[in-house]
């Protein structure tokens, strides 16, 4: 059993639900990725995903695209994304993590190579954010035949015969977008949500996250009971961008990423 | 050229799914595909209809001005000293260039699939203008994206689509160019979907972008064909366009691609120079990748980021190039070839001095290979150039290299 699936399986059975933050790797610099991911599953992080940076991430708000921009000028790259997950490795082999990012960077390297050295470094899952099931068949089969577990992404706008293909190939989980928009955008209609989801679990078994427009404690509480876990993105993000770094990593990051202490207590409740 | 392949009947393509060959597709995020596949189902329905084939061919007859005329370049013809070149004379379309072609059908698209606001990416401007124009025409409500840096640089069709009822938006992302405009009107686009029409100007992007902007440029060497049977009882021996996304080269090229006697030639802008590695020619020196929604030739780096351009005309500096020019260059079906600045910035003299007529510095290019290629050939050969678009836009810029300020 993947450790996706493991971790839903044991969720379920405790009546918990995964909270799911995002950063970007080499966000705000590279050196404090790792440490920020280890500060997340201090704080009740139960996946890790990891945004790869590109140079035209085309689906993301302005806050992501800056923390992707703010990457690049560290030249941080694919390669140096798995790095990050290997060293996190060493010292965690509980939490899942997934790697998110745009078709490119995987394309250029090779889905041979990425999906070879992905599992070397303990990479769990791939989301490509550009990378939709029409396209996705043998990216997909080198994938699992790896035992990386490919994510999709659902949106309001898929039809129920979409659902079903995109469940058919998907593992893992599925990555259900609450609302129209780039990432950070708007505010979420938790009625539209809920029978979005309803209408997804009559076509697949699959544990759903929701992401875009989830900000506080209290958003993730509203959605987590709909749902199998909820990604945090921009929130966090905007709180990475905007830290005071002067006195020291071991006490920004923790003051820091307390926004995901505070999800982890709501979603629990 | 390797061994020989077996020519399709490129007429065909793409196939159901928007893929030539290997390039194209559909690379984009999921809440997006609806609308794709919403615009490709009503392409497929609008494009057998006779009533929008009729009116989209009366606009481009009475708005564009169309036919637009195959010239015979005389003076530079015998000039040069070898084949006989004629221009087909883009330049003097309403708007100035190729694109309002496009812009037309798109909008006509719009209009029938009850879309009463559109959104568009500009460069240089010359597509933002061009689909500003028709927005007005139809009026319907109009936002134009466009980077900071290229706001700067051309503020003239900034002030144009102003006055057209457009609203610029400014785009400070990335490079602050025109990949960036185009990835910013995607986001737009995704957060609108459901009332907002994309018209996006060049043939790349997802499925079916290119396939359609394709088909609304083909007038272009429709004409072309039909002029060159009536004005010289035959066909041209090459035909010579530039390439920067690609739609008027396509135009251009496609009713020639099942003329196995016509070569070809795209015509990227060298920049610099394709050895120095600043310039905008993925078909000479790019590789294979994923952006704006398809698979095509980009400029990139060893870990896949999009590296950023450079060529002296705004219009041809993008670091991807439509996919069914990716894969015509694999077949081996077009020759891909690259002009430098320096190139383009005599050509774009030479033609003004010789036969009076001023070029973009895109068609600049095509202009200073059709040179180069008709130096090799006969006075009993053709080479039909696509004047793209005219120059007026650019006085400034050659202005300015000629350190004479202009207000």
């Amino acid at each position: 059993m993947s450790r996706l699936a493991a971790l839903f399986a044991s969720l379920k059975t405790q009546g918990r639900k995964a909270l799911v933050p995002y950063i970007v790797a080499g966000d705000p610099e590279p050196s404090v990725t790792v440490s920020i991911m280890h500060e997340l599953v201090r704080q009740g992080a139960d996946i890790i995903e990891l945004g790869v940076p590109f140079s035209d991430p085309m689906a993301e708000g302005p806050v992501i695209q800056l923390a992707h921009e703010r990457a690049l000028a560290h030249k941080v790259s694919l390669t140096m994304a798995l790095a990050m997950v290997a060293e996190f490795r060493e010292t965690d082999s509980k939490t899942a993590v997934v790697l998110m990012g745009y078709a490119n960077p995987i394309e250029r390297m090779g889905y041979g190579v990425f999906a070879e050295r992905a599992a070397a470094a303990g990479v769990d899952g791939l989301l490509t954010v550009d990378m939709p099931p029409e396209e996705a068949e043998e990216p997909s089969r080198v994938l699992k035949a790896a035992g990386i577990d490919n994510i999709f992404l659902l949106a309001p706008t898929t039809d129920n015969t979409r659902i079903a293909k995109i469940a058919a190939l998907a593992s893992g989980y599925l990555y259900c977008v609450a609302l129209k928009g780039v990432t950070g955008a708007g505010n979420l209609d938790i009625s539209a949500v809920t029978q979005l989801l309803n209408n997804i679990k009559t076509h697949t078994d699959l544990p759903i996250t929701v992401g875009f427009g989830i900000k506080d404690g209290a958003s993730a509480a509203a959605l987590a009971p709909l749902c199998a876990g909820v990604v945090v993105g921009s929130a966090l993000i905007e709180r990475l961008a905007s830290a005071d770094r002067s006195q020291g990593d071991s006490v920004w990051i923790p003051s820091v990423l307390s926004l995901i202490g505070e999800m982890r207590v709501a979603i629990d409740a | 050229m390797s061994s020989k392949v077996v020519t399709p009947d490129f007429s065909q393509f793409p196939d159901a799914s928007g893929h030539f060959g290997p390039y194209g597709g559909r690379f984009v995020s999921e809440t997006l595909i609806f609308a794709l596949d919403e615009l490709a189902a009503a392409y497929q329905r609008l494009r057998k209809d006779p009533a929008f084939q009729a009116e989209f061919d009366h606009d481009l007859a009475h708005y564009v001005g169309r036919p637009s005329p195959l010239y015979y370049a005389k003076r530079w013809s015998e000039e040069v000293g070898g084949a006989r070149i004629f221009l087909k004379r883009e330049d003097l379309n309403h708007t100035g260039a190729h694109k309002v072609n496009n812009t037309v059908g798109q909008a006509l698209l719009a209009k029938y699939m009850g879309k009463k606001h559109v959104i568009a990416e500009t460069g240089a401007g010359q597509h933002g203008v061009a689909t500003a124009t028709v927005a007005a025409r139809l009026g319907m409500t109009c936002q134009v994206f466009m980077g900071e840096e290229d706001i700067q640089r051309q503020a003239l069709n900034v002030y144009r689509m102003k006055l057209l009822g457009a609203e610029v938006i400014s785009v400070k992302s990335g490079s602050r160019t025109l990949k960036d405009a185009m990835n910013e009107a995607m986001r737009n686009w995704v957060t609108n979907v459901d009332d907002t029409f994309y018209i996006i100007g060049t043939a790349a992007g997802p499925h079916p972008y290119p396939m359609l902007v394709r088909d609304f440029q083909s007038v272009i060497g429709r004409e072309a064909r039909e002029q060159c049977l009536a004005q010289n009882g035959r066909l041209p021996d090459a035909l010579v366009a530039c390439v920067g996304g690609g739609s008027n080269a396509i135009g251009l090229f496609h009713p020639f691609l099942n003329d196995e006697g016509v070569a070809m030639y795209g015509v990227e802008a060298g920049g610099h120079g394709v050895a120095s590695g600043e310039h905008a020619a993925p078909l000479n020196d790019g590789i294979p990748g994923i952006l704006h929604g398809n698979r095509t030739y980009l400029m990139q780096d060893e870990a896949g980021q999009i590296i950023e351009t450079h060529s002296v005309s705004a219009g041809l500096d993008y670091p991807g190039v439509g996919p069914e020019h990716s894969w015509l260059k694999d077949m081996g079906r077009v020759n891909y070839v690259a002009i430098d600045d320096d190139e383009a910035l005599a050509a774009f003299r030479k033609l003004t001095l010789v036969e009076g007529i001023m070029p973009a510095l895109e068609s600049a290019h095509a202009v200073a290979y059709a040179e180069k290629l008709a130096k090799t050939m006969s006075p009993e050969q053709h080479i039909v150039v696509n004047l793209s678009g005219r120059g007026d836009k650019d006085i400034h810029t050659v202005a300015t290299l000629d350190g004479i300020g202009i207000e």
